[in-house]
């Protein structure tokens, strides 16, 4: 798998804090994976992702993006890369309108006309919000201005997205939009998808987890193996998906299961055919 | 009556004032503006009622409702009025109440300057009704263009402008979430001595400007993410046409102009 | 204090061309002391019949009785005022209610606004603080200065420091990480059972509905579509299914579990623990142990 960030041994701090916001921080991210990066409020995680898109520098350590080493000069070419989702659908919708606000990003990389209006059309039927166009973004539910943003984000067609909490403030049918559109989009354009979350059933979709703790690194894995430490993640201000905690109730009332780790269809599945013979 | 209000309010429709490009519409109120000045007689005002009329009709929007919604203007037109007709003591007596005296060309005056204020706030509000904000701001932003080439900050101020009026929705709808969770917890912003109810207002402010802050800098942080660098090499999306039907609305503009001169007395 | 709502219909922008039906037809009694959930979508009418609870909205028609207080459509706005001390709400995201200069100022706003003297108020916020999990040195602090979770707190300490006897909670848990969203419903479970506050909550959290509540209420478009106990409610899945809701992860495995294997576990689970033993009972041949 080709690396496509890199954060080496990165340690940042808030002007007028003593105490270090990420300390020692050090992974990769590989191209064509989701990546789902938990923690607890504070552990850094939305630090260290404006960190990737040039909003912060480190104080020591180095990142660098496809290629690219993080410094003042080089953050206009990566943010042309890597595009970013926040988390509040207001406070990142710049437009009048829905179109408006799509092209914004466009504007600013001085993309020609032409090329502009077919392009905001594109990404506006990618996110499903082309009979919008013409919105106000008061009209528009959370989930809706959040397939805005994105669509806003892949008109300028960047090889990562980073969605940095950008399901927290949402209702569970906003949720469930915002993460079906990027993972159809992640497909399609053959996407790195960073996203940073709280929500462990987001994190479960994802091809790996890291998991942060008061700044650091606790621990790096597929979702099988973090989920393994139950009581850990607990410590750690997290939780547990729903189908590990019940595969362990189900073993202390004596169903034992063959694997650890399941879906809820998998786990169905398992229950009929190893204990009910369907 | 905050809803019946039109003075500043957007109504969609189809209608030739509609589709006309904001520059048209924004060089002739500047134009219309100073050509009133140039009626001084019944001929050249009854004109400008004329002309003004067939500006309403060609909205295509409901004489009633433009009408009514400019109700709350008529009062401050009839205090207008009022003030001219026994304020102005020139010309002949026409009506004497002992006190206050009607003379004749305070009467001329008075129905002259309220029809005056009558027709611009009317042909104001036809900029508003059919001009969405956004658009006026893109036609005041073309139209201000050229003073770029003396660092006057044209496209920091439109994209202000834009950003301001995207937010004023979402801002009248936070106040009101404040508003009730204070009143929820015993305020009280309508009943009491004046004095309370500016004190009332505090709680209602410090959380709207602090979440404005906050609004600001997230917004910034997002509109730099998203590449923007200023105003230096930006394209832009919404682009403004210039129609027959606009050089035809300055034409017009000019006629009435000429018209005036010839009628005035 | 018991509130009901009788025949209790809303319109919004009421005689305007703008007016839309946002309540029709709400009968419910919630009796003292109650846990209730209110379950439904975003639009669904909960927020709105929410602010008929203080009397922040007042029905177009019907009546709503809090306790003696009777709010009806044509009700003075001075006479709402003590039933606001009774009936608390904590709004969405209610960190954006803070505004005074200390956190110990803030949560006297409340009960000074109802006429609880300086020193009974700083009492209470000094209990207070320590029951929303902050400790006292929090109180001399700017509400500004402290982190989104301890706002949160700071929020729900001055709302309960009007000593309410009714306590309403939108979507307490919003925004929250998961240990945020654990210690704030347990708080205020622990408050319901320990002062017998009548507790509305609002959410979209079928698990903490099927955890915390003794009754469930569902809104559908304005109107009150089902009320029962969680058991009652999470028996028909297929009913919120259709209303385009969900069910407590439980609930949902169950329905697929039962689906799937053809058996019919012996009731609705409401618990993981629950659902494991019933799997168990069933397992060996239907025989419960």
């Amino acid at each position: 798998m080709k690396e496509i960030i890199k954060v080496d041994d990165v340690h940042f701090r808030y002007p007028d804090q003593n105490s270090f916001a990420l300390e020692g921080i050090s992974l990769t991210v590989n191209q064509g994976e989701w990546l789902a990066i938990v923690g607890h409020n504070g552990s850094g995680k939305s630090t260290l992702a404006k960190m990737l898109n040039g909003l912060h520098f480190p104080e020591k350590g180095r990142v660098t993006v496809d290629g690219i080493v993080l410094e003042e000069s080089s953050i206009w070419d990566i943010r042309s890369k890597l595009g970013m989702v926040f988390q509040n659908p207001d406070n990142q919708f710049v437009g009048a309108t829905v179109e408006d606000d799509v092209a914004f990003g466009l504007e600013n990389h001085g993309v020609p006309y032409e090329s502009m209006v077919q392009r905001v059309n594109d990404a506006l039927k990618s996110v499903h919000m082309e009979d919008f166009l013409n919105q106000e973004p008061h009209h528009l539910s959370g989930g809706q201005k959040q397939r805005v943003a994105i669509a806003g984000v892949v008109a300028l067609q960047p090889s990562i997205i980073i969605l940095d909490e950008a399901t927290s403030m949402l209702d569970p049918k906003g949720r469930k939009e915002v993460l079906e559109t990027v993972r159809k989009l992640k497909e399609e354009e053959n996407l790195t998808v960073i996203s940073i979350t709280h929500d462990l059933e987001e994190a479960t979709k994802a091809d790996r987890m890291i998991v942060l703790n008061q700044g650091m690194v606790f621990k790096e894995g597929t979702p099988e193996e973090i989920f393994l430490l139950e009581d850990e993640l607990i410590k750690l201000g997290l939780d547990s998906p729903f189908t590990i905690k019940l595969a362990g109730a189900l073993k202390e009332a004596g169903i034992p299961l063959s694997k650890t780790y399941f879906t809820e269809e998998e786990l169905v599945n398992e229950l009929c055919k190893s204990h009910f013979n369907r | 009556m905050m809803e019946k209000m039109i003075f500043g309010r957007y109504v969609p429709a189809k209608s030739i004032l509609h589709q006309m490009d904001p520059r048209a519409k924004l060089l002739f109120i500047f134009g219309f503006i100073c050509v009133v000045f140039l009626a001084n007689n019944f001929v050249t005002y009854g004109l400008l009622g004329l002309f003004t009329f067939s500006a309403l009709i060609l909205s295509n929007l409901s004489l009633r409702f433009i009408i009514g919604g400019l109700k709350p203007i008529l009062w401050l037109i009839l205090f207008t009025f009022f003030l001219h007709v026994f304020f102005t003591k020139e010309g002949p007596v026409i009506l004497d109440l002992g006190v206050l005296s009607v003379h004749e060309e305070g009467l001329r005056q008075g129905i002259f300057i309220s029809l005056r204020f009558f027709y611009l706030i009317l042909v104001t509000s036809l900029l508003t009704l059919t001009t969405s904000p956004i658009t006026i701001t893109d036609g005041l932003e073309t139209l201000l263009n050229p003073l770029k080439k003396v660092k006057f900050p044209v496209h920091e101020l439109a994209l202000m402008m834009s950003i301001s009026l995207r937010f004023i929705p979402t801002l009248m709808e936070e106040t009101d979430k404040i508003m009730k969770a204070q009143i929820a917890r015993g305020a009280e912003f309508s009943s009491g001595p004046i004095k309370d109810r500016i004190k009332a207002i505090i709680p209602l402010l410090i959380p709207l400007f602090v979440s404005a802050f906050k609004r600001a800098e997230d917004l910034a942080t997002a509109m730099e993410a998203r590449g923007y660098q200023g105003g230096e090499g930006r394209t832009k999306y919404r682009l403004l046409s210039w129609h027959k039907k606009d050089t035809g609305a300055l034409v017009v503009l000019a006629l009435l102009t000429v018209v005036l001169i010839i009628f005035r007395g | 204090m018991q509130i009901t709502f009788q025949q209790v219909e809303y319109r919004y922008s009421f005689n305007t061309p703008f007016e839309k039906l946002a309540l029709q037809d709400i009968n419910l009694s919630i009796p003292t002391g109650q846990f209730l959930a209110v379950i439904g979508h975003t639009g669904s009418g909960k927020s709105t019949l929410l602010q008929h609870l203080n009397g922040l909205l007042k029905p177009t028609e019907g009546l709503v009785q809090v306790g003696e207080h009777q709010i009806k459509a044509k009700q003075k706005a001075k006479s709402l005022k003590s039933v606001r001390q009774k009936v608390g709400i904590v709004f969405q995201f209610p960190e954006h209610q803070l505004f005074e200069e200390t956190v110990l100022k803030d949560i006297c706003y409340g009960p000074m606004n109802f006429g609880v003297s300086e020193e009974d108020a700083i009492r209470r916020a000094k209990e207070l603080i320590v029951k929303v999990g902050l400790s006292e040195e929090v109180l001399n602090k700017s509400p500004f200065d402290l982190s989104g979770g301890q706002m949160r707190r700071v929020a729900i300490a001055g709302v309960l420091a009007m000593n309410p006897e009714v306590i309403v909670l939108d979507e307490p848990t919003a925004g929250l990480d998961p240990r945020g969203q654990r210690e704030i419903m347990d708080m205020f479970y622990e408050l319901h059972q320990e002062k017998g506050l009548t507790t509305i909550l609002v959410t979209h959290s079928m698990e903490d509905a099927a955890h915390y509540a003794e009754e469930i209420v569902i809104m559908h478009k304005g109107r009150l579509k089902r009320k029962g106990s969680p058991e009652e409610i999470f028996s028909s899945a297929d009913e919120l299914f259709e209303m385009g809701l969900d069910v407590p992860d439980v609930v949902r495995f169950q329905y697929q579990f039962e689906h799937k294997s053809g058996k019919k576990l012996p009731k609705t689970c409401l618990t993981i623990e629950e659902l494991a033993s019933a799997i168990r009972t069933v397992s060996d041949g239907g025989e419960v142990l």
